[in-house]
């Protein structure tokens, strides 16, 4: 089997994208200013993306760009824009409690290493009965649309009352304070 | 055998579950250490798209499309999420001037 005379080219790609998503995803929670850990978190998305193009799932990559990157990211930027942080600046915390978040993060981090390290995902088992259209779009509109319908309107309503929520919340009231 | 993508063949999907894990705790840690508000809802999504991404992963390797079925339903609600939830802050905005989680403590005890 040519298997392993492959070039490595695939595993030095992941590795990269891995390591750049991670970067940005650290970017993300450390940059001061909440403009630039926006932009480090669209660079994010997009490299999940990436991760999603490499595992062959195209459909994914698509909805990732345009409904993280295209949409939620836009109403993000949009928000912090209108709030004019710039004047004033929250507070962070002080550092024992930041240094006590990160310890607790990092402790998560170990548990989980812990416990997936265990489990072994047997590869020869996955590869029996493989198709590689499984991502693409023709395959997933059949699935959704015969399998799924009832959630896929469903999510249908979902959006209506979100939208109505959302008008509602930030509609400007004439009275006083909310609370 | 032919048609397998390099990437199902080369990596072997512990490497998804460590990813994912780190990414996760990444977010995790962003929801302790921050205090601006909108940055904690960001370290939110950072956590939600690090569980997509391992439901996608899977699904891939396995050939079910199911799991990826399941991540854009996980995606719409998301989306919807996001709506409201920053509706929230804008209105918190609004009535305190500030959107630092520190100072609405009024629901502490």
């Amino acid at each position: 089997m040519t298997y392993y005379l492959l070039p490595k080219i695939i595993m030095n790609i992941w590795y990269f994208l891995t390591a750049l998503t991670l970067l940005s995803a650290l970017m993300t929670i450390i940059a001061k200013n909440p403009i630039h850990s926006v932009l480090y978190l669209v660079f994010t998305f997009f490299c999940i993306s990436g991760h999603y193009v490499l595992l062959n799932a195209q459909f994914l990559m698509a909805v990732n760009i345009i409904v993280y990157a295209g949409a939620i990211m836009v109403l993000f930027l949009f928000v912090i824009m209108m709030l004019d942080l710039r004047k004033n600046m929250p507070d962070s915390k002080s550092n024992l409690t930041k240094l006590a978040g990160a310890i607790l993060g990092g402790t998560l981090l170990v548990i989980f290493i812990g416990t997936m390290r265990k489990a072994s995902f047997n590869q020869a088992t996955i590869l029996e009965n493989y198709t590689s259209q499984t991502g693409m779009v023709e395959s997933l509109g059949k699935i959704l649309y015969r399998d799924y319908i009832l959630p896929f309107e469903l999510v249908s309503v979902l959006f209506f009352v979100a939208m109505v929520g959302a008008v509602m919340l930030g509609k400007r009231e004439a009275g006083e304070r909310n609370f | 055998m032919q048609q397998i993508p390099d990437v199902i063949r080369q990596i072997p999907l512990n490497y998804y579950v460590f990813f994912s894990a780190a990414l996760f705790c990444i977010g995790v840690t962003g929801v302790l250490t921050r205090r601006n508000a909108i940055i904690i809802f960001m370290s939110v999504e950072l956590m939600l798209n690090a569980v997509n991404l391992l439901l996608a992963a899977f699904s891939s390797y396995k050939a079910d499309p199911a799991g990826q079925i399941f991540v854009f339903f996980i995606m719409a609600v998301a989306a919807a999420e996001v709506a409201v939830g920053l509706a929230i802050i804008v209105m918190i905005y609004r009535n305190i001037q500030t959107i630092d989680t520190g100072i609405l403590n009024k629901l502490k005890w």
